[in-house]
């Protein structure tokens, strides 16, 4: 256990490292980011000023001198200032976490609360109608784009029937405004929960012990969830563990449609919008780092919930 | 028991194995049960649909009714199946009396809407008669003649990302499965690494520093499309070349180069195949997502995501806006991902997932 936690820190200090050293250099590569400051209208700014800009941003530094000067602020917990809003990245960022970790868990919540049970229907009642409406779900949702799903939800909810609002979030909690996004969200990964509950649990009813369970007498539903369940969960508990990190990703294309101000489309989006670089290396570095710990933290509940495995060998 | 005698008794067993009741083969069956048993069997209608997508993607710019980047002004918002407002004619007096007027939108009535006008746009071709038929845009462009050019970009932009990324990783993987060790080490990390990147965030800096733009997206594209091949490929060569048939051919003095091209090929080229199918679908949503998000085909480019990003706040008055494109985009991943698991349970039985 001590082994594989070391290991698997080395790698994530090396993934930040390679992620933020390959962000760096990209950086180079655009406009120079004291542009922002030149004023749209008059002469423009001179030499001095463009020199003093230069002074106070650090770009006068040699690539190497600013990476490290960034390491070292971060690992204090400074992330900078952002450039196009003129307040601290730790500020900026901390307002919107919250928002994107709120829509991240009302998603899995549907998600695991669709996904798992109507796998294990499935997976019971196969063959039956059950079977093939959760079959034909788990297909409409892994081809649909997020995107698309969170259009027509929109449509049928917002437009049609009028139920629930459009998008948006206000100050205070209002349950109605989450069901859209977190649905949209959810979709995807309810229909890949459902698929990976459906298979393992098909194999595991098809095994001896369940036979012999049967054998004895053991109640049906009770060798559902005593028996099958616990062990048909093993995959589709690592797999929810996972997505909860990929949402960061997913999460993007929903906040945008409905104006979420979560930490993509309010970080992300506008710091390459505005090729404000503090901002887009402290959101990239944040990305990362949840990723990360959410990785291990699934290989380590993969560990709890089967004790067969080795954490040694799934490292690999 | 004389020879006649047991030659009887071998026909007597065989007649009566073939009197055994048996099930009803699948060719005594009716037709309809042997249509259905052949649509159950075969992805014929994802392949069917994919085979529509191809010739729209070839001859569909050709035959597209309407300009695809002009609007229409007065066919604005126009629902699905609708006559256009705009007359096409050499004279340059259009019927514009009221009482000429005919009922062009179909409501039973004849008022303001029916307005006839003369449109300079040229048409290619007048065989849709006159008619939106999946409706007109918020600037009145036809959306079926734009689904219709947007199929062919979608088609463009997901081969050649494909292509790139296919050969990229495929050969990543069997370098790193081949020759194993500090090679192996290396691009296992790096794919790892790769892993943990959100794609979308590494589209919006690739976008952001080089531009907007269709090869930007090409590359993009390529990068997402390379990581899966390596994985596969990589596992598929580790188990081949333990294998006799490779150690012969070193035996005989085949190069490296040799072994991996002619000996290593043909055996992954199954696994290659089946992932390149599950990756297009894959491609398909990551280029629209992108086109969506703003960083992929730019307006008024009609690529399938920049339809549905462009309808999206017309949601309200003219949802067909939003759907079509969606539908196509949707019809399109779902044949492919039915085609990719049909094809990996064919030729690569051991990843069969129990169904």
């Amino acid at each position: 256990m001590f082994n594989f936690l070391a290991r698997r820190f080395f790698s994530s200090i090396i993934s930040v490292i390679g992620a933020t050293v390959a962000i760096f250099v990209l950086i180079q590569f655009h406009n120079d980011p004291r542009e922002l400051f030149v004023p749209d209208s008059g002469y423009g700014i001179s030499q001095e000023q463009w020199e003093a800009l230069g002074d106070r941003l650090g770009l006068n530094d040699p690539l190497w001198k600013q990476y490290v000067d960034w390491v070292g602020r971060t690992l204090r917990g400074d992330l900078g200032v952002s450039l196009a809003r003129d307040r601290a990245v730790t500020e900026l960022l901390r307002g919107k976490i919250g928002a994107t970790v709120q829509l991240a868990i009302g998603s899995w919540i549907f998600a695991i609360g669709l996904g798992i049970p109507m796998g294990v229907l499935a997976a019971v009642k196969r063959g039956s109608g059950w079977d093939y409406f959760g079959r034909g779900l788990a297909i409409v949702g892994q081809a649909a784009p997020p995107f698309v799903t969170a259009l027509v939800a929109i449509w049928i909810f917002a437009v049609w029937l009028e139920w629930l609002p459009a998008g948006g979030r206000s100050p205070e909690f209002n349950w109605r405004e989450y069901l859209l996004p977190c649905m949209a969200l959810g979709w995807g990964a309810a229909a890949s929960l459902m698929r990976l509950t459906r298979s393992s649990m098909l194999e595991v009813l098809d095994s001896e012990y369940i036979r012999l369970a049967r054998a004895k007498g053991v109640n049906w539903n009770w060798v559902i969830y005593k028996h099958a369940l616990r062990n048909a969960l093993i995959v589709p508990v690592t797999s929810a563990l996972l997505t909860f990190s990929g949402w960061l990703n997913g999460a993007l294309v929903v906040e945008i449609v409905f104006s979420w101000p979560g930490i993509g489309y309010e970080a992300l989006y506008r710091a390459v919008n505005d090729n404000d670089f503090p901002l887009l290396l402290g959101t990239v570095f944040i990305f990362i780092l949840i990723y990360l710990v959410f990785a291990t933290i699934a290989d380590i509940a993969y560990t709890i919930i089967d004790p067969r495995v080795r954490l040694g060998d799934s490292a690999e | 028991m004389t020879t006649s005698d047991a030659q009887e008794e071998i026909q007597k067993v065989d007649s009566a194995t073939i009197e055994t009741p048996l099930k009803p083969m699948q060719h005594d069956r009716g037709p309809f049960a042997q249509a259905w048993w052949f649509v159950r069997r075969y992805p014929v209608i994802p392949i069917v649909v994919l085979i529509i997508l191809v010739i729209t993607a070839i001859i569909g710019p050709t035959v597209a009714p309407y300009e695809r980047d002009v609007g229409i002004i007065g066919d604005r918002h126009l629902p699905i199946l609708q006559r256009s407002n705009c007359i096409q004619t050499d004279d340059w007096n259009p019927p514009y009396a009221q009482e000429d007027w005919v009922d062009l939108d179909g409501d039973g009535d004849i008022d303001g809407r029916d307005k006839p006008f003369k449109c300079d746009i040229p048409r290619y071709g007048l065989w849709t008669e006159g008619y939106h038929l999946l409706g007109a845009d918020h600037v009145g462009r036809d959306v079926f003649s734009r689904v219709l050019h947007g199929a062919r970009i979608s088609m463009q932009v997901v081969l050649v990302s494909l292509i790139i990324g296919s050969v990229i990783g495929v050969s990543l993987g069997m370098l790193a499965g081949y020759y194993g060790g500090i090679l192996d080490e290396l691009i296992t990390r790096f794919v790892d690494i790769w892993y943990a990147m959100p794609f979308l965030m590494v589209a919006l800096i690739v976008t952001l520093i080089f531009g907007r733009g269709l090869t930007v997206l090409l590359f993009v594209l390529a990068l997402i499309a390379w990581t899966s091949f390596v994985r596969v490929v990589r596992a598929e060569v580790m188990v081949l070349k333990s294998l006799d048939y490779v150690a012969a051919a070193r035996v005989n003095g085949a190069s490296d180069f040799r072994i991996l091209f002619r000996h290593l090929m043909p055996g992954i080229l199954n696994t290659a195949i089946v992932g390149g199918t599950l990756n297009t679908s894959g491609l398909i949503l990551a280029e629209s997502v992108l086109s969506f998000v703003g960083a992929g085909i730019q307006p008024p480019t009609p690529a399938w995501g920049v339809m549905t990003t462009e309808g999206r706040d017309y949601l309200t008055i003219a949802a067909h806006q939003v759907l079509v494109p969606s539908t196509a985009i949707f019809m399109v991943v779902i044949s492919l991902n039915f085609l990719g698991d049909w094809l990996r349970d064919r030729l690569d039985p051991r990843l069969r997932q129990i169904d």
